[in-house]
């Protein structure tokens, strides 16, 4: 006989547990952990590098990056921090077993940031959870306005949003108050900064915020 | 695109809970997918004919519940499908909406045949 089973479980459940792991091996080290996320050519690479120029002197940063070629991690390491890739083998995005595997590659003990670049990829990295401490998505000026309403997903998932390469606006015809107005429907409160990795327009309210997120942690361990 | 994984987890999900009740077959298997989940039906279906072979869910039907993507309006209440082009509430014209549905990814149930009790034993 035919007997209906209940179960109710969330088809990415494995993939959650690991990722919970991951997250409370990152608090017991002290590590803050940000996913970068955005389009191939949005400015993931872009971002981190500044970022990691203008805070290395005051924190130590760690970058694994979830890639098929090493890159955009050459320019990174010759920082002289810590970098190590997470080959993904052409997988559309990370997953909490990807970034578990590569874990022991970095010495957590040694830092007090990680970033993870994720899969250049609006859709995809948006479902699976590492284990993070929060979300990085980066949109830019040259994809246009409407990405918040085409991708919902990604964006509704970000905690922090950069808009990149403002200094392109005036010649894309951006609409920056359409973009936020998707943006705040699916994530109302989200914090927002337009920035530019060429010029350096607005990254260092970008900075602010990341030193705030570092400091409340080491606060409240 | 990640099909495959999401189709080795709902395999996983799905022989788990059979084997608790120590099904012989997994006969169907219903899933509540989100429009703002990124899957594509037939893929799962087309893996899971392959990856579920040697299995108790080799023929099982994959049942898919799509639950559309809605906004509901925090001035009016109203509730109206996300459309793709502009959130702003179709009734009142606020722009104050939240997502109200469509992020369901889930595996609901499974349809199994139980084990003959076996005479004798």
């Amino acid at each position: 006989m035919t007997e209906k089973i209940p179960v109710v479980e969330n088809i990415l459940s494995a993939n959650d547990a690991l990722a919970e792991q991951i997250h409370a091996q990152l608090d017991q080290a002290g590590v803050l952990a940000l996913n970068f996320m955005a389009s191939p050519g949005g400015g993931k690479t872009s971002v981190i590098l500044r970022t990691v120029q203008a805070l290395m002197d005051e924190i130590r940063i760690g970058v694994m990056d979830g890639d098929i070629v090493e890159i955009d991690l050459r320019e990174l390491a010759a920082l002289g921090i810590p970098v190590s890739l997470i080959n993904t083998g052409g997988q559309c995005h990370l997953d909490a077993n990807m970034v578990h595997r590569a874990l022991p590659s970095m010495n957590l003990a040694a830092l007090d940031l990680l970033i993870i670049e994720n899969v250049g990829n609006l859709i995809c990295p948006a479902a699976f959870k590492l284990g993070v401490h929060r979300n990085v998505v980066i949109a830019s000026v040259p994809e246009g306005d409407d990405k918040p309403y085409k991708y919902p997903g990604m964006f509704r998932g970000a905690d922090v949003l950069l808009l990149n390469k403002m200094d392109l606006q005036e010649y894309m015809g951006f609409n920056v108050d359409y973009f936020r107005q998707g943006v705040e429907a699916l994530n109302p409160g989200v914090a927002f900064f337009p920035v530019s990795c060429r010029t350096g327009e607005g990254l260092d309210a970008w900075f602010a915020w990341l030193r705030g997120q570092l400091d409340s942690r080491s606060a409240a361990g | 695109m990640h099909e495959l994984g999401v189709t080795q987890s709902i395999l996983e999900i799905a022989l788990r809970h059979a084997n608790q009740v120590e099904a012989a077959r997994i006969k169907e298997v219903s899933l509540v997918i989100g429009e703002l989940s990124s899957i594509v039906d037939d893929s799962v279906q087309f893996y899971w004919d392959m990856i579920s072979e040697g299995t108790i869910a080799h023929g099982a039907v994959l049942r898919f519940t799509r639950i559309p993507a809605t906004l509901r309006c925090q001035e009016c209440g109203n509730e109206f499908p996300l459309n793709q082009r502009d959130y702003a509430c179709p009734t009142c014209g606020s722009s104050r909406v939240v997502v109200a549905g469509g992020e369901e990814f889930y595996l609901e149930s499974i349809d199994v045949d139980l084990a003959e009790p076996q005479p004798g034993s």
